[in-house]
């Protein structure tokens, strides 16, 4: 029983915050994606400029989430993303807005989210440095241990990590009602469907592009955040981010932001479980074993130093079987 | 295409632009010898002439054929180790031990299962349902590479505990140059194989991701290349500087990568005017008409796509050999694809003389911008000190990061205002 | 006073003349049908009177107003519905959710309105959950005809509305056109299938070459043996 403790703690919860993080960016991707219709490569970094504003403003006020009995960092999310939408619609309107009236290939809009990515990096890291630092200023992280009868291993679940559960269920579903209910929604669904037949029904083209930055900046700001107070803020989390995010919206489909979702699970969950040591599971069988089956030490799929292996080989092996992902993405 | 608009050189224009530009370039490098020594001037030609061939190498990608490689660092970093393996002296005491024959078992052991894997995933021709052919070839896909690879962990760890690493192969540098170049050109293939069909986009990503998937494995493989231990020094295919002064050696140096730009140069003029290249440019230029002159498009792309990358692996390789370290660490994206990157929009994407144009202009101001934003840095901080106590340590790294903001708006700028660069490529018009 | 007139339209694509001279008009509760052969100019002028391309002569009226060159959307503001050839619907949203997105600057009135476009095509009503892409061709005709009306138009453009259609919904769609001209919006369309269209029109342009040939009503076209032998097929 302990070692399915074991596997509990650091597969099942440790895959589900992961898988939380990476379909929060991956629905952004490919909200842009459907949008936009160009892969937007700064994605990662604007959920690390999220996590860094909620950082600066739990550094300038860190007693503010007392009061609520949540931790402060939380309380300045709603701040954070407020700030981190105008800042994506800005860079929109400065940057990919004139290339769009230039009518530039796709290609183009891309370097120029690089361009972008090498902006918001440099900015970033110019003030912050390049250390690591904790979103709990002056707080503490709660650690909640389940103990189950009979066994001697709790199950481990942190704070940090029951918000972003609730958070991303909320996110979630507030996505789905809004995509399915709401007038601005379905307008956006449209425009992705058929950007000229919106047009030509008068639909506001402008206002859904704007609706779509603040979309795809909160949710980067939330899953940012959420990360960084479960980890660390790191300057270069967006480099860990990247690949996964973008392997995600392509299993998912690219467009489609339920396959953004499951596209997040699946990569998250196959990155831990790649680096999950499967010796553990196998040590209780190891005396019924036979003697010249010598179990190692080590039976991880993958080192951690090669996490990035995973995400990776999630896309190629997409890519060759089935270009348009798991799910039907529509745009391709 | 009709023979009356193949211009003859004659009917060229006279290229004013280019000259003035060319001028004002050696200007600025004369500068440079005047200011900073013809030590560090020199050094620095050195450097642009290895960026130069990266540059061409991209150029030629997305220039010619509109295909845009994100990961030139990773192609970068496996020609420094071709360069670093080929080069570098023979470790007697791994060769004495038995370490090599296991070494070799392993590999044979590697070949074997992927062998099997295959044939397991063949067996549906035997009758085999093939979804439990499926189900078999994952799970012995599985186990065959959970046996190889601890095998493999135990050979290397007993390479780095008993001899540190392999070693090199104590060869001439220039044929670590050469197979860098075909293993990047190798590893092209396979990319542009998978990607090349699919959207653009698509080949951003896989080459992003592959860049920084060689750079781990470089960084983290200790019984190849001593990861973050480094290797130094790389032996030169001139004279080093020990033995004739830092000027002659690096001027030296600088006539090798000369001799390599030239000769690029000359076949890729040769390629770009045969009708090999009017090809490549015709289908960049419109595919569907292309394809429909019955033009097989993907080879062609295949075949610029890892032309590119040869290039960069050769480039990438005699950087480092002029380095004189090899350090898994030391590859960064924002030097080795951003810069490039840079220098192929500003000089003229498709215009191999923009391209090298380019290539010197931004390696230059790279350089020189460097203690220019550090004194930058200082005076922002001592107002930022007086106005806000705002106090930041570490100015060294704080003032590469402006720099990296300003590489990040240059991008930007340069695809607003100049998106064919400077020189742009000379387009024949026909009415 | 006719409800859309055009006179003397001229215009094309980058340089290339392909309207030289087209005239036209309909009045409120009209059927205007454009025939012709292939490369006439059809599609073309009915591009023309949306906003889609720029008109480099002559001048279109909208209710005596000059509305020429104006963008589509002011058009539609205007009151203007345009139904293309493809890509004519949002296939991944409902029926119910095309409709609702021709009525996107006019939210109040989609309730009304859905009920009024589920009377004139029924088979719509069934259908109202699904997504649109999965309907008959026939089907998606309709929701196209839908959404454009559902922005209660004074004046419709139908490009090719049968194209591709069996003979069956071919018919179900003329006699939809009927009714909703019935209901005072005037219908200006381009038809390949020009008898069937022309039994219909109150109103006939036969266009080649960019110019009117024929200007007459329906009937008369019909009946006129130069229209036939030409371009009727005898």
């Amino acid at each position: 029983m302990n070692e399915l403790i074991y596997f509990f703690n650091y597969v099942v919860v440790a895959g589900s915050v992961t898988g939380c993080i990476y379909a929060m960016g991956a629905i952004g991707v490919t909200l842009i994606y459907s949008i936009l219709r160009f892969a937007h490569f700064a994605h990662a970094d604007m959920m690390t400029l999220g996590a860094f504003v909620v950082l600066l403003l739990t550094l300038a006020f860190p007693h503010a989430g007392d009061a609520l009995g949540l931790p402060t960092a939380i309380v300045m999310l709603p701040l954070a993303m407020i700030f981190t939408s105008l800042v994506a619609v800005g860079i929109d309107r400065v940057f990919y807005q004139p290339l769009r009236a230039h009518g530039v290939k796709p290609i183009v809009m891309v370097i120029a989210s690089l361009g972008v990515t090498l902006m918001l990096q440099g900015l970033i890291r110019l003030f912050s440095g390049t250390g690591a630092e904790s979103l709990y200023v002056e707080a503490r992280k709660a650690i909640f241990r389940i103990e189950l009868p009979g066994v001697t291993r709790p199950i481990i679940i942190t704070e940090p990590q029951v918000i972003l559960f609730v958070v991303t269920l909320v996110a979630v579903i507030g996505l789905h009602l809004f995509l399915t209910r709401a007038r601005l929604g379905k307008a956006m669904r449209a425009m992705s469907d058929n950007p000229d037949l919106a047009r030509a029904s008068g639909i506001n083209t402008k206002l859904i592009i704007t609706l779509t930055w603040v979309i795809a900046g909160s949710l980067a700001t939330l899953a940012g955040t959420l990360l960084s107070l479960d980890v660390a803020f790191k300057p270069d989390l967006s480099f860990f981010l990247l690949l996964p995010i973008f392997a995600a919206a392509i299993v998912g489909g690219v467009g489609h932001p339920y396959g953004a979702i499951a596209g997040g699970f699946l990569v998250g969950f196959a990155e831990t479980l790649a680096v999950f040591n499967w010796s553990v599971l196998l040590r209780p069988l190891r005396d019924s074993l036979p003697s010249w089956i010598e179990l190692p030490n080590n039976l991880a799929l993958v080192g951690t130093e090669y996490k990035i292996v995973v995400p990776f080989f999630i896309l190629i092996a997409v890519l060759i079987w089935r270009p348009t992902g798991l799910f039907k993405g529509k745009v391709i | 295409m009709n023979p009356s608009t193949q211009q003859t050189p004659s009917q060229r224009p006279f290229p004013r632009r280019e000259i003035l530009l060319f001028g004002g370039l050696a200007l600025v490098v004369l500068a440079v010898f005047a200011s900073m020594g013809p030590a560090y001037a020199t050094r620095m030609m050195v450097e642009a002439a290895c960026y130069a061939i990266l540059a061409l190498g991209l150029t030629i990608q997305w220039g010619y054929a509109g295909q845009f490689n994100a990961g030139i660092m990773g192609f970068v970093a496996l020609g420094g180790f071709s360069a670093t393996f080929f080069s570098i002296p023979v470790n007697h005491a791994f060769w004495a031990s038995d370490l090599p024959g296991r070494l070799g078992w392993v590999l044979l052991a590697i070949v074997a299962a992927v062998a099997l894997v295959f044939a397991v995933s063949r067996i549906d021709r035997l009758g085999v349902p093939r979804w439990l052919r499926t189900l078999i070839t994952v799970i012995v896909a599985l186990i065959a590479y959970l046996v190889v690879i601890s095998w493999l962990r135990s050979v290397t760890g007993d390479i780095e505990s008993q001899v540190e690493f392999i070693g090199g192969l104590g060869l001439p540098v220039w044929l670590g140059w050469i197979v860098g170049g075909v293993l990047a050109g190798g590893i092209g293939y396979v990319i542009g194989h998978i990607c090349l069909g699919l959207r653009s986009d698509y080949l951003v990503i896989a080459t992003l991701g592959i860049a920084e998937i060689i750079k781990a494995f470089l960084k983290n493989s200790d019984w190849l290349t001593r990861g973050t231990a480094t290797i130094s020094p790389l032996p030169w295919p001139v004279p080093d500087p020990g033995e004739v002064g830092f000027v002659t050696a690096r001027a030296l140096y600088f006539c090798v990568t000369a001799v390599l730009i030239a000769v690029i140069f000359f076949l890729l003029h040769r390629a770009y005017h045969a009708p090999w290249g009017r090809m490549i440019r015709a289908i960049r230029d419109n595919e569907v008409s292309a394809a429909a002159m019955g033009k097989s498009i993907n080879r062609r792309r295949q075949e610029i796509f890892v032309f590119g990358c040869i290039l960069m692996g050769l480039g990438g390789a005699v950087l480092t050999s002029f380095t004189g370290i090899f350090d898994p660490q030391g590859y960064l994206p924002l030097n080795h694809t951003f810069l490039v990157l840079v220098m192929v929009i500003l000089g003229g994407p498709g215009n191999n003389l923009g391209t090298l144009f380019g290539a010197v202009l931004v390696y230059v101001i790279w350089i020189m911008s460097g203690p220019l934003a550090l004194a930058l840095m200082h005076l922002v901080t001592a107002l930022g000190g007086d106005w806000f106590g705002w106090q930041p340590g570490n100015l060294d790294s704080r003032a590469l990061q402006a720099r990296v903001f300003v590489i990040g708006l240059l991008i930007l700028m340069v695809l607003r205002f100049a998106p064919r660069g400077m020189i742009p490529e000379r387009v024949a018009q026909h009415d | 006073m006719p409800l859309l007139e055009a006179i003397d339209v001229h215009g094309g694509y980058g340089g290339m003349n392909i309207l030289n001279g087209v005239d036209m008009a309909i009045e409120a509760d009209e059927i205007g049908v454009i025939v012709g052969p292939n490369g006439a100019g059809k599609s073309t002028m009915l591009k023309a009177v949306f906003g889609l391309l720029t008109i480099t002569g002559g001048e279109i009226r909208l209710r005596g107003d000059p509305i020429t060159n104006l963008p589509p959307h002011k058009l539609v503001e205007r009151g203007m519905g345009f139904v293309p050839q493809e890509k004519n619907i949002f296939p991944s949203l409902t029926v119910a959710e095309n409709l609702e997105m021709g009525a996107f600057l006019k939210p109040a009135t989609v309730t009304r309105l859905k009920r009024q476009i589920y009377d004139i095509f029924p088979p719509l009503y069934d259908k109202r959950h699904q997504p649109a892409g999965e309907l008959s061709g026939g089907q998606r005709q309709m929701v196209a005809m839908g959404r454009a009306l559902m922005n209660e138009p004074s004046v419709l453009l139908l490009d090719e509305p049968t194209a591709g259609l069996s003979p069956r919904y071919m018919n179900e769609i003329f006699e939809q056109v009927k009714r909703i001209s019935a209901t005072g919006v005037g219908v200006l369309m381009v038809e390949q299938n020009a008898k069937q269209a022309l039994r219909i029109a109150h109103r006939g342009f036969v266009l080649a070459a960019g110019q009117n040939r024929f200007t007459d009503s329906g009937e008369a076209l019909l009946a006129d043996p130069q229209v036939a032998k030409s371009f009727l097929g005898g």
